[in-house]
């Protein structure tokens, strides 16, 4: 099934759905899908039991930090200049805000094919930062779900068990992010003897 | 099946129901096992939570190993992440080398000569051959037949890894394999010494099994422990022998035919009730099946180039796009998932490793039985934490 395909029997079972094909110009032409927030549980509960895809195995869950890139395009503008009428071009900046990115693969089992790519995107690196889950789906999106939630930063909502996995518990950044920077110190840890070493480093500064 | 949607949330219900039922809060006994307990295989910690000797609730803590392999990945060349993709499964680098350049060449589309795909299937059907064989070793040791069988098992993976040793210069970081190829050619007399060291192996695997295949405490220990039913496996996304031994029947080296791997004639074995004792013997069969593989691609091996000459390994740039490669690794399915930006290093550079995955389900397999089950079942799943936290 080519991935038009996929697109038209998806819109085809949920109305309203906006899917959208992501070409991929390289060789392995590995296209995917770009879901809404709205349908994409009722999207992947078709696709894994409905349709005759029956995707029944998520395999991979994959988070991706896009910065914020500038975007120049060149446009020709007719000006005035010194009273003639010319044609000047001009580079128009835009940006393109950045986002956060969650790929699933999809294969079948039972039917043996695959990859379906699906993708979904948060609005925003820092605030809207919310994605549904869909661990409720398929379970393998567990543990892999709460990775991107660590080290990126992304909310799941309706995720079973959202806690970091890989980092430790009280640990604030996420260190996937394009611009996360290293502390100086990983180590440091708040101790309650913090107050005693502060104190003795004012008396040995003062001494 | 549109019952499966409620599967997780009811799961948890059920597992709560399970752990409040009659049992007042103070009766339960919370026990962290790991990260230093030798039955984990490196620093994994379970937070178990027991009613008498029985697990109600059991959460796996991971992170301990944590480098943030997918970061450096990303900030190194192609090329550069190559030797780095050994430390993963550091028990099957070979494996590890043949899933990320697949995934590179299908990124850039690069072809491999016919040489060097039959070097990646010898080497990597060695590289199962061993990991098997220390699966098993490591799964009746931590059931406390102390020695013996895992002694067994290394003196025939120490014999694979000269091998290895051989051919690539060093036993378990072996770094063999390029885009478009392998990095060396077989040394004089390897592959002699290759046939004999597979054709000694059926003799290991009778030996074995007639020393613990059927003995009592094995059974005992293993039938009818942790097992795991054929919907939570496939929707759980657990792969590999683990899901072979719940009866589905998925090889991605019959699946996607990866290589050559659709010129061999083998099975794939099937369990029928997926507790610890199937997987057990799944990887047994497979041994045998992948000597099977062994000696079609050692007989049939033909001369030539191992490397495509229109490959470019330094400075190599593929166009931007994306790909995903996954082979049929010991431990289940690996994938790498690389977007290029069309510079020399991949924009996003991630693994897929099996046997964090498989751990999504050990609570599942774990609740209700006895603690000291919990190492057989974990055994059973043939963790490594280089993978699983990367």
């Amino acid at each position: 099934m080519t991935i038009e395909q996929v697109q038209s029997e998806i819109q085809s079972a949920i109305p309203g759905a906006k899917v959208e094909i992501i070409l991929n110009p390289s060789p392995s032409a590995q296209h995917s899908l770009l879901l809404d927030h709205e349908h994409v549980l009722a999207v992947a509960t078709y696709l894994r039991d409905v349709s005759e895809l029956r995707l029944d195995y998520c395999s991979n869950v994959t988070g991706i930090d896009w910065l914020p890139r500038e975007k120049s395009e060149k446009v020709k503008v007719k000006n005035l200049v010194e009273g003639v009428e010319q044609e000047v071009e001009e580079v128009h900046k835009t940006v393109v805000p950045g986002y956060l990115e969650v790929v699933y693969h999809l294969f079948s089992v039972e039917k043996k094919h695959g990859p379906v790519i699906l993708r979904l995107r948060t609005e925003d690196r820092a605030a809207k930062v919310h994605l549904p889950s869909l661990t409720p789906i398929w379970r393998a999106a567990e543990f892999q779900e709460r990775e991107i939630f660590d080290l990126y930063g992304v909310i799941f909502d309706g995720h079973p068990d959202l806690r970091r996995i890989l980092m430790w518990e009280g640990f604030v950044d996420h260190p996937m992010r394009r611009d996360y920077v290293e502390p100086d110190d990983y180590e440091y840890e708040p101790t309650p003897h913090d107050h005693v070493l502060q104190r003795s480093r004012e008396e040995s500064g003062r001494h | 099946m549109s019952s499966m949607t409620e599967t997780t949330s009811a799961a948890n219900d059920e597992r709560s129901r399970k752990l409040t039922a009659g049992i007042s809060e103070g009766q339960l006994l919370e026990v962290s096992m790991g990260p230093h307990h030798p039955s984990t295989h490196g620093v994994f910690r379970m937070d178990v939570v027991l009613d008498g000797e029985r697990v109600v609730k059991l959460k796996p803590v991971v992170g301990y190993l944590h480098r943030n392999h997918e970061k450096i990945g990303e900030n190194n060349s192609y090329l550069a992440s190559m030797p780095y993709t050994d430390r993963l499964d550091y028990l099957c680098s070979l494996t590890n080398n043949w899933a990320y350049a697949l995934a590179v060449e299908t990124l850039a589309g690069i072809d491999v000569p016919e040489r060097a795909q039959y070097l990646r299937v010898i080497t990597a059907e060695l590289t199962r051959l061993q990991n098997h064989s220390s699966v098993i070793g490591f799964l009746v040791q931590d059931m406390g037949a102390s020695g013996t069988p895992l002694m067994y098992a290394f003196r025939e993976r120490e014999k694979i890894l000269d091998l290895f040793e051989s051919l690539t210069g060093s036993r378990m970081m072996c770094n063999y394999m390029r885009f478009g190829g392998c990095r060396i050619d077989l040394p004089a007399g390897w592959l002699d010494r290759a046939k004999k060291v597979v054709a000694g192996f059926p003799q290991f695997l009778d030996e074995y099994e007639n020393l613990l295949g059927t003995n009592e405490i094995l059974m005992a220990r293993t039938q009818g422990i942790g097992a795991l039913s054929r919907e939570l496996a496939i929707n759980a996304g657990v792969t590999g022998p683990l899901l072979r031994a719940s009866g589905v029947n998925y090889d991605i080296r019959k699946v996607d035919k990866y290589g050559i791997y659709d010129r061999f004639d083998f099975k794939v074995p099937l369990g029928d009730n997926g507790d610890v004792y199937d997987r057990y013997m799944i990887r047994i069969l497979e041994m045998r099946e992948s000597i099977k593989i062994l000696d079609q691609a050692m007989c049939d091996i033909p001369p030539g180039p191992i490397m495509d000459p229109k490959a470019k390994i330094r400075g190599f740039r593929p166009k931007a796009g994306e790909a995903y490669g996954r082979i049929e690794a010991p431990k289940g399915e690996l994938g790498f998932y690389l977007i290029s930006d069309g510079s020399g290093n991949p924009y996003r550079y991630r693994v897929r490793p099996p046997s964090f995955v498989n751990l999504t389900v050990l609570e599942d397999m774990c609740i209700g039985n006895y603690i000291a089950d919990t190492i057989a079942i974990l055994g059973s799943i043939d963790i490594v934490l280089g993978e699983v936290d990367r």
